[in-house]
């Protein structure tokens, strides 16, 4: 919260030149931020900061291509933006970055289980190092360690990583990413790993709630999930045809996807797609050493190729 | 469907137009005996097979899968394959975290002139899926496997 009046008179210093600056403002319970545009002085004080700013506004940049955008952005958040902006699908110029440093984030999923309920919050307090929930008439201290979302607690970006106006002190300790939790589910027998996904994706309502959260899905009305030439998907509600829609999602975000766990947070059925991501990115950055978002002027490996590949050998069979 | 149920299993191999198919008819025209469980599909060059094809060849119940273009620099359209080998290995990487063999997909570079080899790839490759049987078919005695085993998530 402590660099809040900060980026207010920042935006309003800006807010003339651009057509909306994206930032989060208190949403139907205090719990919950909701995504704020603001186009005047007065939307600007609605504006709120602190952990429960968890939506990546990045999102939006491309439906607003062409106009001048402000956007308010986290750590994660401007890996998104660097990832646009290297598929040359928004104009640096045309965005203004206000950026932040970052703690982390809570997990509504993970306050909800705390709490036991999350419909009537009375009141949260953000403290430093984690909220304070009133529901029902009781407390719930919740440090950030236990309640911030899995993402945060491996984050090595606190900063945002592209910013024209850059507010707060820098964070320096940045976590270790090791990928342990791929490695992890990996180690169980194949028979288990298939069931595993059969049963979450048994679950899929095909909301694509996923698919419009993510800030690098940028097909709009073309996904393939819905075109019929070509006809990827049926209409079928198989399991089948669920899971391999979220096999087409991370082919297609195959060194693009920042991690910003967006996908997963908007899954009304509490699928772990982050996990499908976070292994691609793995094997992304073992083949071609490179991480989405990180190098603005980096081309995605997908998109280029190598004569001499430096680690993939494919003669060996 | 095979034409021998008993013996075959359903592989489906992804050939380009300009090497691989080439090599297969090279094959074919030199009588060389091969096993016949493959079926070809022919695509204009190694680039423009979407990993989804294999994807989805494999969730909705193939054997295997053999994708096969030019050797790297020999593409007809210069570049193609060599997207193709950065698109397929990702996706050679990325099968078993979704519990599907990654043994059952393999990609490989054949040329028009290479008969024999286009032969030995065939059968090394039949031999291996074989080896690993049938794929299990997703169905709904499966899936109902699936969810007791995870009953408690």
């Amino acid at each position: 919260m402590q660099y809040l009046d900060e980026l207010k008179s920042k935006i309003k210093e800006k807010l003339p030149d651009l057509d909306v600056v994206i930032g989060w403002e208190q949403g139907f319970d205090p719990l919950r931020a909701t995504p704020l545009f603001m186009r005047t002085e007065e939307d600007v004080d609605k504006l709120t900061w602190g952990p429960l700013c968890v939506h990546n506004l990045a999102t939006y940049l491309t439906g607003l291509k062409g106009k001048k955008v402000g956007v308010v952005v986290k750590g994660c958040d401007s890996r998104s933006i660097i990832e646009l902006l290297q598929e040359k699908l928004i104009n640096r110029e045309d965005i203004t970055v206000f950026g932040l440093p970052c703690e982390g984030v809570i997990s509504m999923k993970k306050v909800a289980r705390a709490v036991g309920t999350l419909d009537y919050i009375e009141k949260v307090d953000v403290t430093t190092k984690g909220i304070t929930v009133s529901a029902e008439g009781k407390d719930y201290d919740l440090p950030l360690t236990e309640v911030g979302a899995d993402k945060c607690g491996r984050c090595q970006y606190h900063n945002a990583l592209l910013s024209d106006v850059f507010i707060g002190d820098t964070i320096d300790d940045s976590a270790e990413d090791d990928y342990s939790d791929v490695t992890e589910f990996e180690a169980k027998p194949r028979e288990e790993r298939l069931n595993y996904w059969l049963a979450q994706m048994d679950r899929c309502l095909r909301c694509y709630a996923c698919r419009n959260a993510c800030p690098l899905c940028v097909c709009r009305d073309h996904c393939v999930a819905q075109s019929r030439d070509p006809h990827w998907m049926s209409q079928d509600d198989t399991v089948q045809s669920k899971w391999f829609f979220q096999m087409i999602h991370a082919m297609h975000l195959a060194g693009r996807c920042t991690e910003c766990g967006e996908c997963e947070r908007s899954c009304p059925v509490g699928i772990p797609i982050l996990l499908l991501r976070r292994k691609m990115n793995k094997q992304i950055n073992e083949l071609f050493d490179y991480k989405a978002g990180t190098k603005i002027d980096a081309k995605p490996p997908l998109m280029a190729f190598k004569v001499e590949e430096d680690n993939i050998n494919e003669r060996g069979w | 469907m095979s034409a021998d149920a008993a013996t075959e299993l359903r592989i489906v191999g992804f050939l380009c137009n300009w090497c691989s198919y080439g090599g297969a008819d090279t094959a074919g025209v030199g009588r060389f005996q091969q096993p016949t469980d493959l079926r070809i599909i022919r695509v204009p060059c190694s680039g423009r097979i979407d990993p989804l094809f294999v994807v989805k060849s494999l969730v909705n119940g193939a054997d295997g899968v053999l994708v096969s273009g030019c050797h790297p620099r020999d593409c007809h359209y210069s570049e193609g394959n060599f997207y193709a080998r950065r698109r397929l290995e990702a996706l050679k990487s990325f099968l078993p975290i979704l519990g599907i063999d990654e043994r059952r997909f393999e990609y490989t570079w054949v040329s028009a002139s290479e008969g024999q080899k286009w032969k030995t790839v065939v059968e090394k490759f039949t031999e291996r899926i074989h080896e690993l049987g049938p794929a299990r078919k997703i169905n709904a005695e499966m899936l109902a496997e699936a969810k007791a085993m995870f009953a408690t998530v």
